[in-house]
């Protein structure tokens, strides 16, 4: 035992299996699978590899609920990254990844290794990276450590992306004390290929060699991927923290995208959680082969480190290669000419096995199959928690406004929804110089190069929702995110989702995450948006509070002629604001909303949502992108945070015009309440030219969507609503201006 | 002989020094009233062989002068340790 | 006319460089790889932004001893057009082509943003077909573009008529001495800036008013050569 490690017979007398989180049952499974007692290092690689986090034991039967196929899906769910078709032999690449452990404890690093590694796992497809996005949670912003949390996480996100060179062009922050000390951090990154240059994560043809490539291996966030999984928050600081190297990942990126187009690269696969471990088992998992690997040929920046370490070690920018054989000078090369490292470790074989070697001695030899088909699924037991059947049904009148003009700004300065340029003026939205739609709007826009297409993406979710009502809150989140797209003038091609929970040994988390990926499922199926990838984190908890459930949806919509591309900022005086989808909602519309939750925060969660209809949601948005394909329309805004006067409010200070609105009747204090603040799924306000007004109408009434006129762009700089011939609020452009853009900085100061 | 320069790297005092200037900020705010001013600087231990003490000091200089810093905005000064086998 | 444009490990704004020279320019642009060492069949040299060499050390502290730097000295000389863009920017400051340095944003924080320049300075070959006083949009994207200069090399600046760019009145995104954002050499034949022209070359983009930069160089090289 050169590396003093302990026995075989030791790990299991010992129950040392214990402490890398394997079960009695699991550890019993292992000897089962090998046949005999499996030694450390052996026992560490599986107690990874059947980890939450590398084996999905709780999620993966329900994530097979999702819809994965579609006419435009070139890959689906397994791959690094999910792919879908946009014509032309182009397709677009994308998938979006949690990094919220790591991010909890150390925040600028955490976030940065985030958005390297889903960057790598773009690249690692053949595909250049053309764009990233992030979907944020933090807790309130009184709260210190919280705001050290915000911002270093915004600035490790920056700081990764900026200097790699991917333009950061959208996603959305939310706060909430539920997510206090819990941060979630998912990051998207969407990259374009042509379709005969796709690369995939196996490993294939026996003899052919297996190639690290990238970063030295040192002892990095060993165990990572096992701390990601637990609620223990004495395991999860054990781990070192990872530190990321973008300027080392920019040369990777450039030199693996070199090596691909090369057509020599048999498979390729990024090297991240549970390093060596994970990327090798899963690469000859998809081939059905087996590998032999020498861990003493592996580049490393520290000495004395064992098998085991060098297995489990998780140093970022790294990437485990097969090539054709005999073609290893192209990557020595290429690799060179980049300055980095590209080293044979071994080579394919076809005894199904992952052997293990260090120098003479074998250290580990595992079926491939039972490291990775055969890991074990938690049955999860499923409860429907308690709190669902204590919502009330009515809200009571007292939550009326008495004062529109207060709570509009209150509103605009709440942080989720006030603008966010603090946080994205960070950001570099513009490298590539094909960004046509930057942050702020409803959706980014980017430009395919070499091609008139563009394509619109947006990062969308709300816990809130989600918590009140898991089947409708998921279906919602994927109906917000397509509606977004059709806004800026796409239609919805697919999905990515990172699938954020709280603790999934507690049925009633499990019936969270299970009711919610039905109601994702179910409006992926309508609207037509399959899901071609994604990730799920669970045990997201602090101090024994779980998060909301939180499915972050990321999606991709394609615009085929730029003269479609539409923002949400109005442009003339004289034009008209359409209201289409549901005009008068029901009080209900208030439950989940931001202003009850700034109203009465006690009783924000108290009262019952209103159903989502998917029907009506897609003929909303098959009208809304009817009507932009005509150019029938100026802009246009999807109603979410904050409902009709926030988004009203919204269009006016991004096109810096004045809005006179003027509302239906209302009978009670309650409904003007709902129909100003109210968060009634599917809306969509429309900028529309007088004279375009009539035929939007008709195209809306043919397709049995409510629509009216609501509002008028105006040169005077006011926010003015009317009701009745009435003047109930009227606020200078300057003053909500105000309130909505400096409230984080603020903050922050 | 085998030497270890500890070179530290400061912003020239003329110089404005906004991390200096961020971090003065939060002490006051952690009620470190007593703090008048805070630099930020850079620290980095660069270990060579050289024939002599002189040698050394002559090297350092020229690291600075050339790479480590940039001398219309930064001064630095540095010590010199053996560094035993 | 032909240019070139340098590419170093790191560099991210090579390839958008390269786009906006042929678009607005319509001349052959190559993309010049850092080791190269003779720049002498290219008439316009751009030293593009990104992050050489990952900023480690200081930005442009290690690029500017990159082999082909001694190439973009001579050819300064030899009074060819050079042009940084912000990480470009640093490395000429370090290489000592124009003077000053650039130091961290006084926000501490990395800013992207559409900024308001004024042209100070229209009589220089980037600068040709701008206006005296006219203000003009163009993005920025960068953690140290604060520009700083001593007291005795400011005034030389205002003297020479050195200063090209500033950042327009009430709003200085960074904290640079006298609002600068751009300066010229005192030969005006190699110039630096923070804001990005080549992002501004395209409606789509937010911003057009990049685009007379570059076709200004082409009107300067074309009357000295008289070429039409």
């Amino acid at each position: 035992m050169a590396y003093g490690e302990p026995s075989a017979q030791e790990v299991k007398d010992q129950k040392i299996y214990r402490t890398f989180g394997l079960t009695d049952a699991e550890y019993d499974q292992i000897v089962t699978h090998m046949d005999r007692l499996p030694n450390y290092v052996e026992t560490g690689v599986f107690s990874v590899m059947w980890s939450e986090h590398c084996s999905y034991k709780s999620s993966r039967p329900v994530l097979r609920r999702f819809p994965t196929t579609g006419e435009r899906v070139l890959q689906g769910p397994g791959e690094n990254a999910g792919i879908v078709d946009i014509g032309d032999q182009l397709a677009v690449v994308f998938k979006m990844e949690s990094h919220n452990h790591p991010t909890a404890i150390e925040p600028y690093q955490g976030a940065a290794t985030g958005v390297g590694g889903i960057i790598r796992d773009v690249f690692t497809m053949g595909a250049r990276p053309i764009a990233l996005l992030n979907s944020l949670r933090f807790g309130t912003l009184e709260d210190a450590h919280n705001r050290y949390l915000f911002s270093h996480s915004v600035a490790g996100i920056g700081g990764y992306g900026n200097c790699i060179g991917i333009p950061t062009v959208g996603g959305e922050v939310v706060f909430d004390d539920r997510y206090s000390h819990n941060p979630l951090v998912n990051a998207m990154c969407v990259g374009v290929i042509v379709h005969d240059k796709i690369a995939k994560g196996t490993a294939s043809g026996i003899g052919n060699p297996v190639l690290v490539v990238g970063a030295k291996t040192g002892r990095d966030g060993i165990h990572g991927a096992t701390f990601a999984s637990t609620q223990d928050p004495h395991a999860k600081e054990r781990s070192a923290v990872q530190v990321g190297d973008p300027f080392m990942e920019k040369l990777l990126l450039e030199a693996c995208l070199e090596l691909i187009d090369t057509g020599k690269v048999v498979g390729i696969q990024d090297m991240g959680a549970a390093g060596l471990t994970s990327s090798s088992a899963e690469m000859a998992s998809r081939a059905g082969s087996g590998l032999i690997l020498d861990v003493s040929k592996v580049p490393v920046r520290e000495t004395g480190m064992s098998p085991y370490e060098m297995m489990l070690s998780e140093s970022q920018e790294r990437m485990l290669v097969v090539m054709k054989r005999g073609e290893e000078d192209i990557a020595y090369r290429i690799f060179e000419k980049w300055g980095l490292e590209a080293t044979v470790i071994g080579q394919v074989t076809d005894d199904g096995f992952l052997t293990i070697v260090d120098g003479e001695d074998i250290a580990a030899k595992m079926p491939v199959t039972a490291l990775v088909d055969d890991a074990p699924i938690a049955n999860r037991p499923s409860m429907r928690p308690t709190y669902l059947d204590t919502l009330e049904e009515v809200i009571p009148a007292s939550l009326a406004s008495t004062d529109l003009h207060h709570d509009l700004l209150a509103l605009l300065s709440s942080p989720t929804i006030a603008s966010k340029e603090w946080v994205y003026n960070q950001y570099d939205s513009m490298v590539r110089t094909e960004t046509f739609v930057r942050p702020g709007s409803d959706a980014a826009v980017v430009g395919i190069p070499d091609s008139k297409k563009a394509i619109a993406l947006v990062t969308d979710g709300n816990g809130r929702q989600v918590y009140l009502d898991p089947y409708e809150g998921g279906a919602m989140a994927v109906a917000e995110a397509a509606r977004n797209l059709v806004c800026s003038g796409a239609k919805p091609l697919a999905i990515t989702d990172c699938l954020n929970y709280g603790n999934p040994e507690k049925a009633e988390i499990f019936y969270q995450f299970e009711r919610s990926i039905d109601g994702l499922s179910e409006a992926c199926r309508v609207l037509d948006t399959p899901v071609i990838g994604g990730n799920v984190s669970l045990y997201n908890e602090s101090h024994g509070i779980d998060i909301y459930p939180t499915p972050i949806v990321g999606m991709v919509g394609l615009i085929e002629n730029r003269e479609h591309i539409t923002t949400s900022a109005v442009k003339y005086v004289g034009d008209v604001l359409l209201l289409l989808g549901e005009i008068q909602p029901q009080p209900k519309a208030l439950a989940g909303s931001e202003y009850l939750a700034i109203k009465q925060p006690q009783n924000a969660l108290s009262y019952a949502m209103p159903a989502i209809d998917l029907q009506k949601e897609k003929a909303l948005q098959d009208v809304t992108l009817a009507a932009i394909q005509q150019g029938a329309v100026q802009a246009a805004h999807d109603l979410s945070d904050g409902g009709l006067l926030v988004a009203l409010a919204e269009m006016g200070i991004d096109g810096g015009l004045g809005v006179t609105v003027t509302l239906p009747d209302t009978t009670d204090p309650l409904s003007l309440t709902a129909l100003c603040f109210g968060e009634q799924p599917s809306r969509i306000l429309l900028e529309v030219k007088p004279a375009d007004v009539e035929h939007v109408q008709q195209l809306a009434d043919k397709a049995g969507v409510t629509c009216m006129a609501i509002a008028k762009v105006t040169e005077q700089l006011h926010f003015e609503v009317q009701q009745n011939t009435k003047q109930i609020l009227c606020a200078t452009l300057e003053e909500i201006t105000a309130s909505w853009r400096d409230s984080i900085r603020r903050q922050m100061q | 002989m085998k030497v270890q320069a500890k070179i530290f790297v400061t912003l020239k005092g003329s110089v404005l020094d906004p991390q200096g200037v961020a971090v003065t900020k939060a002490l006051h705010a952690m009620k470190y009233e007593q703090v008048e001013d805070v630099r930020v600087g850079k620290y980095l231990e660069v270990v060579f062989d050289v024939e002599n003490d002189s040698q050394a000091h002559e090297l350092v200089a020229k690291m600075c002068d050339q790479l480590l810093t940039n001398p219309v905005i930064e001064k630095y000064t540095y010590e010199l340790v053996e560094v035993l086998a | 006319m032909k240019a070139a444009v340098i590419s170093f490990p790191g560099s991210n704004c090579d390839q958008d460089a390269i786009k906006a020279i042929v678009s607005t320019m319509q001349i052959e642009a190559d993309l010049v790889w850092h080791a190269h060492t003779d720049l002498s069949s290219y008439d316009l040299i751009l030293v593009p932004g990104g992050f050489s060499y990952g900023d480690y050390l200081r930005s442009g502290a290690i690029a500017r001893f990159s082999p082909v730097m001694e190439a973009v000295a001579n050819e300064a000389q030899r009074g060819k057009f050079v042009i940084g863009i912000c990480n470009g920017f640093q490395i000429l400051t370090e290489a000592g082509l124009l003077p000053g340095a650039l130091r961290r944003n006084e926000s501490l924080q990395f800013q992207c943003e559409m900024a308001h320049l004024v042209v100070e300075n229209a009589s220089t070959p980037f600068t040709a077909n701008y206006h005296f006083r006219e203000e003009i949009i163009i993005p920025i994207a960068h953690g140290e573009g604060n520009y700083y200069a001593d007291e005795a090399t400011l005034d030389e600046l205002v003297q020479n008529d050195q200063i090209v760019f500033r950042y327009a009145d009430g709003h200085n995104p960074n904290g640079s001495v006298g609002s600068i954002a751009g300066i010229v050499n005192k030969k005006g034949n190699v110039l630096g800036m923070m804001p990005h022209p080549e992002r501004a070359v395209h409606t789509l983009l937010g911003s057009d008013d990049g685009s007379k930069l570059f076709t200004s160089m082409l009107t300067t090289w074309r009357e000295m050569h008289g070429v039409r």
